[in-house]
């Protein structure tokens, strides 16, 4: 009978070699030092940081209670951000299916177009709603296509590169099988790809509805429509009463919009 | 009748994958390839409706070179070569009819595709087909929802709606348990005798292209090394097909070519 040491020789085992270990135990020091002195470089007044709870509760004491006489108005802008939040979506959503197509490696035409596409989407996911709004502002004036054009600009990005990603991940065999029956390309797409996509599409375009509902609350800031311009003109009146209701109804709206995608998540996938 | 001449498969720049192999089928026969892993059975296969591109040879099926066509008239001639997958290779997401119904792609209009309106005379022959493999029952079940044997089924059905001129199967039993394989190998035989289809099979298991096969193709390492009646293939045959390993013949050729 013989032990397993005597068997393989050793019996003792180390995850880490020490030259691994320092050099472990040198990134983490490095990573506490670039924390520590990113702290001090940036000029904290931490007097107004101790004097936040005290800012707050007087804040909170200013907006109770609610002030619901313009509750009328609320809920009908309100209705607009819901509007702008789901026109922009569809529109995105169809610009996007093209944009998707030819982003993808395995489907896009020719490396032309594979970069165009990528260009597309880089470009409309670097630039933040806001600035979009901004942007569209200035072109279409004030109001609510301007923000409707603004989030369908940011949501093409994310639903294209999302969309594109799920193209790039599919089971290919079954396209393999489809040209090998003559199959055109157009025909191959309808049947192989987009059945195994399309339970990302309503998954990506559910999801992408819920943050374009939370996105079309603040567009109203730059004056592109919605919830929004209200809630400034409220803040910049210190109406802090009449924003305390605007937020209760920003949050119950978002709520609902999460509890319906949760419902449609479920429905169709 | 398919006649391949002097076809070469090279994958990059390295050795041939195919080397310079010659094989004709002819008539309604039921023909098996074997070999071990790497001698080049699935690219021959793929080879034939060009789902791999052939590097030089000649494929010729009733007439058609196969190696030239382009576009047009390659999805023509691939209408006429109806293929079964190992992996079965449906969409799990659409149903059995639809499925089936895919192996018509090349005959039918675009709109007529996408919208699922069938001709009725392709839907009469899909419930045949189906009837005789015996899934009929299932055309509206989604393709995922079936066993191994039964999405087999789906794709010898697919692949006999196209009313191919051959029929090929690459390694159609090796994702079923015994039982199933032999059902679907005696399905294929069959088929072949009733549509008076040529089949060419792929296989590893032996016994299994003795059984349900007319004529065995041994392979080794891009050539052809064994061709004839089942009964022919004795243990020596058997010993020179699967003896050593692609790697060990690639050492052999070179030591032969310096």
């Amino acid at each position: 009978m013989t032990s397993i040491a005597e068997q393989f020789g050793r019996d003792d085992w180390v995850r880490f070699t020490p030259k691994q270990k320092f050099t472990r135990w040198a990134i983490l020091l490095g990573c506490g030092l670039a924390i520590a002195w990113a702290l001090t470089s940036i000029e904290v007044v931490w007097a107004w940081v101790w004097g936040a709870p005290e800012q707050i509760s007087d804040l909170f004491g200013r907006m109770y209670p609610p002030d619901p006489s313009n509750l009328g108005t609320i809920l009908r802008v309100l209705w607009d951000t819901v509007n702008i939040a789901t026109f922009a979506t569809a529109f995105a959503v169809l610009f996007s299916l093209p944009v998707a197509y030819i982003a993808a490696q395995n489907t896009t035409p020719n490396q032309v177009t594979l970069w165009l596409g990528r260009l597309i989407l880089v470009t409309s996911r670097s630039v933040n709603t806001i600035i979009w709004a901004l942007l569209f502002v200035a072109i279409f004036g004030p109001g609510v296509v301007a923000g409707i054009v603004a989030i369908m600009f940011r949501s093409i990005g994310f639903i294209g590169k999302l969309l594109g990603e799920a193209i790039e991940e599919i089971d290919t065999r079954p396209v393999e099988a489809l040209e090998a029956t003559g199959a055109s390309r157009f025909k191959v797409i309808v049947y192989a790809i987009v059945p195994q996509v399309m339970p990302t599409f309503w998954a990506v375009a559910i999801l992408r509805w819920d943050i374009n509902l939370r996105e079309s609350t603040v567009l109203g800031l730059v004056g592109a429509g919605g919830i929004g311009i209200i809630l400034q003109g409220a803040i910049d009146t210190f109406n802090w009463p009449e924003v305390a209701t605007i937020l209760i109804a920003i949050i119950v709206l978002v709520i609902i919009g999460e509890v319906i995608s949760a419902f449609l998540r479920r429905r169709i996938l | 009748m398919l006649k391949i001449t002097d076809l070469v498969k090279r994958y990059g720049s390295g050795d041939p994958v195919l080397k310079n192999l010659d094989l004709t089928i002819e008539g309604e026969s039921v023909v098996s390839i074997i070999g071990s892993s790497g001698a080049g059975k699935s690219t021959l296969l793929r080879c034939i409706n060009r789902l791999v591109e052939p590097t030089s040879g000649s494929i010729n099926l009733n007439g058609t070179e196969l190696t030239s066509l382009r576009g047009k008239n390659l999805r023509a001639a691939r209408r006429k070569i109806g293929m079964v997958f190992q992996s079965f290779n449906l969409v799990d997401r659409l149903t059995v009819m639809e499925n089936v119904q895919s192996g018509r792609l090349g005959y039918i209009s675009t709109w007529a595709a996408v919208t699922r309106r069938y001709p009725k005379k392709d839907i009469r022959r899909a419930f045949e087909l189906m009837e005789r493999v015996g899934i009929a029952h299932y055309a509206n079940t989604r393709a995922d929802q079936l066993s191994g044997g039964e999405r087999q089924r789906v794709g010898v059905v697919r692949a006999l709606m196209q009313d191919p001129d051959i029929l090929l199967a690459d390694e159609p039993t090796a994702s079923l348990d015994p039982k199933t394989s032999e059902q679907i190998m005696g399905l294929l035989r069959d088929l072949a005798g009733e549509l008076k289809l040529p089949v060419v099979i792929n296989i590893h298991n032996v016994t299994e292209a003795k059984e349900y096969t007319d004529r065995i193709v041994g392979m080794r390492y891009g050539r052809i090394i064994f061709d004839d009646k089942p009964a022919q293939l004795d243990q020596a045959a058997m010993d020179e097909i699967y003896a050593g390993s692609p790697h060990a013949d690639r050492t052999d050729d070179m030591a032969a070519a310096s």
